[in-house]
């Protein structure tokens, strides 16, 4: 299978301290990968320079074999690269349909037209429509972002990112604060999208990470300390003593 | 040099005008765009009590510092605190309201015309060197600034209050963790931005002038320091304040059409490549 | 103005109806209503023509600021810039014998827009203090600019010698100021038509977007920086029409058309009257230069003072505004039986 994205020696310092460093990463065509590590480890750093979030101290960056390292944020979406947020970055003032109908707006490149009202845009309105219902959050289209729950703010948070058509999507703890009996719901959605497209995922949950991932790539402050079959990672000594380490004072 | 002495006394009395919007910016990260008007009210204090009750200059000043400060402690307490977590904008519009105001009482109590201010005669006059001429005002302006700004220096730097002060500024969370009574600080440093807001004022009134209209014509004076010397930088302020002091006399008297313009074209110039300012801690974090 | 939405609802999905968002950009009761006013305004008010073209012009320029803070999300303290700049060409050109009213409205936009798109380059990154000094720092450079150019712009004297051709060279400016009105008023409907359409349209949902969640925007593929560019380099050109307009109605040009306090007055009426709702600048303007006449007919110091208090409670209390409170009333009305 062909590599969809990769890292060569990708380091982000900050000041004196490395949060990222050396990081080499290899994510092929429809992979489910899983990167896991301790709090701290450096794996939101990770994803916010493989999505231009951040400008890397060095290394490189390539999507489908094109090095996007210096390309903008905006830029990389528009190639397939689409992350989603540890902690909610929503439009809070919208209604659910808006915001979505929104990210579809700019995927379809309808960003600089300012004749027509969003409203008659139909084919944007029923797309978003559309991915709400899969989503199952038709019921609360008309809603604004603000007034819902965060189990239901964390669905839009992801549907703002699935309404980009990513290639490559990168969910960062896509379950953070949300209540137990919502988030399986949430990874089953995750789990039903399409083999087309290829999913990182940063998830603290070991049991939904070993059920869903195919791969796994254990980071710890900030450098790659393994990566392999979920097995193989589950005996890995040196994984447990990271997870024990920490899990303790969690 | 002459230009020099006068852009030194004028670049004081700016240090301790904006000194305490400096430091209520960096500490509380509140834009005080009334600042000004603090300094209005000393110099109005310092006015009646001069005109009206024929106090002497230099018992004035002392209770005209008190005032203000006294004026800053209420208002805080009352209005300002309520908008620490307020944006910027809001904070903006607010201290614009109060801009508003204050100009409209002094309209009320003082007219529209500038105030007189009769200096005691030990104050005026000047006497005159070869190539200096020394306005003995000037002399004691630069002499009250250098002494504040060196007071307030060492207890930045020496007394317990400067070390809450510096280490709410570097991080208002941390130091309420580390059992510092924020709270306080912030009332003591509003108050104390306030009286050498109102002394500056009341010391300025022979040199700026004094009229309901003064916030505004110098609030952008006031914002350039800030911009220039980096929220927060009591030193950096200090440094700006006489930069702009010396480039505005001098701007004013060699280059009269560009001068201001030269001082705009800085600060904008300064917040858009260094927006920590020309003395901040340096670009690295 | 209506629409082209009358087209049948696609199918919706599972029962869903997608009416309110489709129909969103419609033309409501009310706002037929509102426009009606300004039409009676002038057989009621008949004797202040001159104050209904200064609020009619007020509010072009509001609904500018609107534009750029209310949707895009900029603020500025240093708004009145691009408003003197329009003032200053629709001036230097009628003055110096291109008298043509529209010629002088499409410069003073094309150039104020130029102005905008320049300056738009040191609004785009920086917190909102940063831009609340940049802009004002501009601002004050324009009006030292216009104060030392004197032998072009007269200065502190202002701009004499605006000599104002008739409309389409047929409707001359009258003494009592009707075709001024009506001219103000046209203008005024139609860009406000403009912007209507536009804070409708993608393009304006995309700079909500960006004002409510800045850094989200770029992950769903927005250029920002772009949008940015383009709804500062609109306002200032919005702004330069109204000062145009001020201009061409008064046959003379004002230093002050570049100061401080009509870029901080102009926030203050946008926050009074409700920031991101186009109404919002209409009404915020109405009312405040209705209030600023009576009131300051009576005592211009007590007038800022209660201006000032105003703002100072719209900021602790109603930061919504005017058509925050009209809005929830409606709420309200409409829960009670
Ligand atoms: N913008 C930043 N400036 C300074 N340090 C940062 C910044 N972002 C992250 N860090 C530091 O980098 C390290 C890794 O953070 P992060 O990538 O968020 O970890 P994770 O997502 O694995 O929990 C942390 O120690 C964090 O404090
Ligand atoms: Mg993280």
């Amino acid at each position: 299978m062909s590599t969809v994205l990769e890292t060569r020696n990708l380091s982000k310092r900050f000041g004196g301290f490395f949060a990222s460093s050396n990081v080499s990463l290899d994510i092929k065509q429809g992979a489910r990968h899983a990167l896991i590590g301790p709090n701290g480890a450096g794996k939101t750093t990770l994803i916010n320079l493989l999505t231009g979030f951040l400008e890397p101290t060095s290394g490189e960056v390539f999507l489908k074999g094109d090095n996007v390292t210096r390309l903008s944020q905006h830029q990389r979406v528009k190639r397939g690269l689409v992350r989603t947020f540890q902690i909610n970055r929503l439009f809070a003032e919208m209604t659910v349909l808006e915001s979505v109908t929104l990210s579809v707006c700019e995927r379809m490149g309808l960003g600089w037209k300012w004749w027509r009202p969003v409203g008659a845009h139909t084919a944007a309105i029923d797309e978003a429509a559309e991915l709400l219902s899969t989503l199952r959050l038709l019921d609360v289209a008309h809603a604004p972002t603000r007034s819902l729950a965060y189990g239901r703010q964390r669905m839009i948070e992801i549907a703002l990112a699935l309404a980009a058509k990513p290639e490559v999507l990168l969910l960062d703890e896509p379950a953070a604060g949300v209540p137990t009996d919502e988030s399986r719901g949430l990874f089953e959605t995750i789990a039903r999208l399409p083999r087309e497209v290829t999913i990182l995922l940063i998830e603290h949950d070991m049991d939904l990470v070993f059920r869903f991932a195919e791969r796994i790539s254990v980071l710890v402050g900030g450098a790659l300390l393994t990566e392999d079959v979920p097995e193989v990672i589950a005996r890995d000594p040196r994984v447990r003593e990271v997870y024990l380490g920490t899990s303790l004072d969690d | 040099m002459t230009v020099i002495f006068d852009g030194i006394a004028s670049g004081l009395l700016l240090f301790l005008i904006s000194v305490g919007l400096s430091v209520t910016l960096g500490l509380m990260n509140f834009v005080n765009l009334a600042h000004g008007s603090f300094a209005m009210f000393g110099g109005y204090i310092c006015v009646i009590l001069l005109n009206r009750h024929g106090v002497p200059f230099l018992a004035a000043l002392p209770v005209v510092t008190l005032a203000s400060a006294l004026a800053g402690v209420v208002l805080e307490r009352t209005l300002y605190r309520r908008l620490y977590g307020a944006s910027h904008l809001d904070q903006v519009l607010f201290s614009i309201g109060l801009v508003f105001m204050s100009i409209s009482v002094a309209h009320y109590f003082f007219g529209a015309q500038q105030q007189p201010l009769q200096l005691p005669p030990m104050l005026s006059g000047q006497f005159n060197l070869p190539g200096l001429d020394i306005g003995v005002y000037r002399l004691f302006l630069i002499v009250v600034g250098l002494l504040i700004a060196i007071a307030l220096q060492w207890m930045i730097a020496r007394t317990r209050f400067g070390a809450q002060l510096r280490a709410a500024v570097d991080n208002p969370r941390a130091a309420r963790g580390l059992g510092i009574d924020v709270d306080r600080v912030f009332v003591l440093t509003f108050a104390l931005g306030s009286a050498l807001a109102g002394l500056g004022g009341a010391l300025g009134v022979e040199m700026l002038g004094l009229d309901p209209e003064f916030p505004v014509k110098y609030i952008v004076y006031f914002l350039i320091v800030v911009a220039v010397g980096g929220s927060g930088n009591i030193k950096g302020s200090l440094y700006a304040s006489l930069i702009i002091g010396i480039c505005d006399v001098a701007g004013k008297y060699y280059v009269p059409q560009i001068g201001a313009f030269v001082i705009y074209a800085v600060m904008v110039a300064t917040l858009i490549f260094r927006p920590q300012g020309l003395f901040g801690r340096g670009a690295a974090k | 103005m209506s629409s082209n939405l009358a087209a049948p609802p696609a199918t919706p999905a599972n029962g869903f109806d997608p009416g309110p968002l489709r129909n969103a950009a419609r033309w409501h009761r009310a706002e037929y209503a509102f426009w009606v006013l300004p039409v009676l305004a002038y057989f009621v008010f008949a004797e202040n023509l001159s104050l209904l073209s200064q609020i009619a012009i007020a509010a072009l320029f509001c609904l500018s600021l609107d534009l750029i803070l209310g949707y895009a999300g900029i603020v500025s303290l240093g708004h009145a810039a691009f408003f003197g700049v329009g003032a200053y060409t629709a001036g230097l050109l009628a003055k110096h014998g291109w008298g043509d009213p529209l010629l002088g409205l499409g410069a003073a936009a094309a150039i104020a827009a130029a102005t905008g798109f320049i300056t738009s380059f040191l609004v785009l990154r920086g917190s909102d203090l940063t831009r609340l000094m940049v802009t004002l720092g501009v601002a004050v450079m324009f009006y030292e600019a216009a104060n030392k150019l004197t032998a072009f712009t007269g200065g502190v004297d202002g701009l004499q010698g605006v000599e104002v051709k008739p409309i389409f060279g047929v409707f001359g400016f009258d003494l009592y100021g009707k075709t001024a009105y009506w001219y103000s008023l046209i203008v005024l409907f139609i860009m406000f038509c403009l912007a209507r359409r536009l804070v409708h349209s993608p393009f304006g949902l995309s700079l909500r977007g960006i004002r409510q969640n800045l850094t989200r925007m770029p992950a769903i593929g927005a250029p920002v920086n772009g949008r940015l560019v383009a709804a500062y380099t609109i306002g200032a050109a919005y702004a330069g029409v109204a000062g145009a307009l001020l201009t061409q109605t008064t046959q003379f040009v004002s230093l002050d058309v570049l100061s401080f306090s009509r870029s901080a007055e102009l926030l203050l009426i946008l926050v009074l009257g409700g920031t991101g709702r186009l109404y919002g600048a209409l009404i915020g303007t109405m009312v405040f230069m209705t209030a600023h006449h009576f009131l300051s007919g009576i005592n211009p110091q007590y007038w800022q003072f209660w201006l000032g208090a105003a703002l100072v409670l719209v900021v602790l209390f109603a930061r919504d505004g005017i058509m925050g409170m009209l809005q929830r009333l409606h709420a309200a009305g409409r829960k009670a039986p």
